[in-house]
């Protein structure tokens, strides 16, 4: 089973780090996608560097930030392969956001078959 | 083995059904032909041909869960030293998975009410003062979330357990609390959850705490309410009470104790509910350990029955004085404990005006018939 652990950190959770405090978080989150399982895993650059497309009534509207009003913007992603939802928590748990006042919401992927994804 | 069997017929919703099936068919032939020498196997090889047959016969489930029910392989009431069976394991698996942190606490409930205890959809649905078609749906979605996002039916790892179990606690613990005043069926689901666990998880304290204070506190169901009237503890018949099962709280009790000489929440709940099985009741014991529960939870509910205990020892004026920094909302049962205590300081207006606050609040016809009948008495 794939799993999707989608970060929300706190906003600002980074502001004001030092530079070896920095550089330690990063290791962190390195030694996390060094896991064999973690098969996928990005960095996004912040919600103000996000452009949000929307269907209109004539032409597709382009508007500046992130799709959702909300404080939180989802700041990266770890998709890893494990047994069961257990295994994926205890995996979750270990990502710094928790630890610094974020959240990760984990989702199962859903299974597509090979042949539909060729 | 439910595992294995939501392996071979990759569904939960019917491999759960097939297992109770399995599960009532062992506990019917077992004690005639024996154990087999393989259990598990056994009991997969059983769920997996009824399933099948059950395919072919395209029957509804619905009428099978009432076999679990009726034939359970539960160990009797009577004793507590339960034996060892492989398939109160795989119950304790179910147990875990019903009880899975990533599920809502409501549909915790339900689903552990549903595949362990073999209670129908419509049955919880009732129980919980819900509709049918909300019950099920609710259901239906966490058995799709346990399917779809994997939850293991395992017994957590050590370093988990603590969180998990006090998880499968809290929702036997609410099962039994559902029972109150009338509903005797889930307070005998409650009861049997508790002894599984105390049978599987043996070296657990709070399991144990939990299964004594459910115990001691059921003993008085005969008592609690006589043709419909719900009967407070002061006014109940004695020899309504189950001496027996409070011999078998007592004991349960004692085996916590044993465990871990400084209580947690269950034991310490045990401990007062033991105290209020006897004649005479220790009230400043009662409010004593109260406290130390109030310091343990911090929950204004422990508060509130503190005060009662401290009235009861006599002193319903400093009881009052507790109540009345209390921040409750609209809980039921502060306005008519205050109301009691107001009548004992003889403070008859503000009393009465405290019964009609509690008497709007009051959910149950037996508890606004209570209320009723302490009005009447105030206006003597």
């Amino acid at each position: 089973m794939k799993y999707a652990m989608l970060i929300y950190p706190k906003p600002g959770s980074h502001d004001g780090l030092g530079e070896d405090e920095a550089t330690a978080l990063t290791a962190e989150y390195m030694a996390l996608r060094a896991d064999t399982r973690c098969i996928g895993g990005a960095h996004l650059q912040p919600g103000d560097m996000a452009t949000t497309i929307r269907h209109g009534d004539d032409r597709n509207l382009i508007t500046d930030g992130p799709f959702a009003d909300a404080k939180e913007v989802l700041g990266g992603y770890f998709v890893l392969e494990a047994a069961d939802l257990d295994t994926a928590l205890e995996f979750a748990q270990r990502i710094p956001a928790v630890r610094l006042g974020g959240a990760v919401e984990i989702r199962p992927l859903v299974d597509v078959p090979m042949e539909a994804a060729h | 083995m439910l595992a294995s069997l939501v392996g071979l017929l990759g569904d939960i919703d019917f491999a759960e059904e097939a297992a109770q099936e399995a599960f009532a068919i062992a506990a019917e032939r077992w004690p005639r032909d024996g154990t087999p020498g393989d259990p598990v196997a056994w009991l997969v090889a059983t769920g997996r041909n009824r399933a099948i047959d059950r395919l072919r016969r395209q029957r509804t489930l619905q009428d099978k869960t009432q076999l679990l029910t009726d034939a359970q392989p539960m160990p009797t009431s009577d004793d507590l030293d339960l034996d060892d069976s492989t398939i109160s394991d795989e119950r304790l698996e179910l147990i875990f998975a019903c009880c899975h942190p990533a599920l809502a606490v409501e549909a915790q409930v339900a689903l552990t009410l549903r595949a362990l205890g073999g209670l129908t959809t419509e049955e919880i649905a009732r129980a919980f003062l819900v509709a049918d078609e909300t019950m099920k749906r609710r259901l239906s979605r966490a058995k799709a979330k346990i399917k779809v996002t994997a939850i293991p039916f395992a017994v957590p790892a050590d370093h988990q357990l603590p969180g998990r179990l006090a998880a499968v606690l809290a929702v036997v613990y609410l099962i039994f609390n559902q029972s109150y005043p009338d509903r005797g069926e889930l307070a005998d689901e409650a009861l049997a959850l508790g002894r599984l666990l105390a049978d599987q998880m043996a070296d657990e304290p709070e399991v144990w705490g939990l299964l004594a204070l459910m115990l001691l506190n059921d003993s008085r169901r005969l008592a609690r309410v006589v043709d419909g009237e719900l009967i407070p503890l002061a006014e109940q018949d004695r020899s309504r009470h189950d001496h027996a099962q409070i011999q078998q709280g007592r004991a349960a009790l004692e085996r916590a104790l044993a465990l871990r000489p400084d209580a947690g929440p269950y034991v310490l709940q045990a401990a007062i509910a033991s105290l209020q099985a006897e004649q005479d009741i220790d009230w400043d014991q009662v409010a004593l350990l109260y406290e130390r529960l109030e310091g343990m939870t911090g929950s204004p509910v422990v508060t509130l029955n503190r005060a009662v205990a401290i009235a009861e020892a006599g002193m319903p004026q400093r009881a009052l004085e507790v109540i009345d920094t209390l921040d409750l909302g609209e809980y039921r049962y502060l306005p008519s404990t205050r109301a009691e205590l107001l009548r004992r300081v003889g403070r008859s207006d503000e009393a009465r005006a405290a019964f009609e606050h509690a008497l709007r609040l009051s959910t149950t016809d037996a508890e606004r018939r209570l209320i009723s009948r302490r009005l009447a008495g105030l206006s003597r």
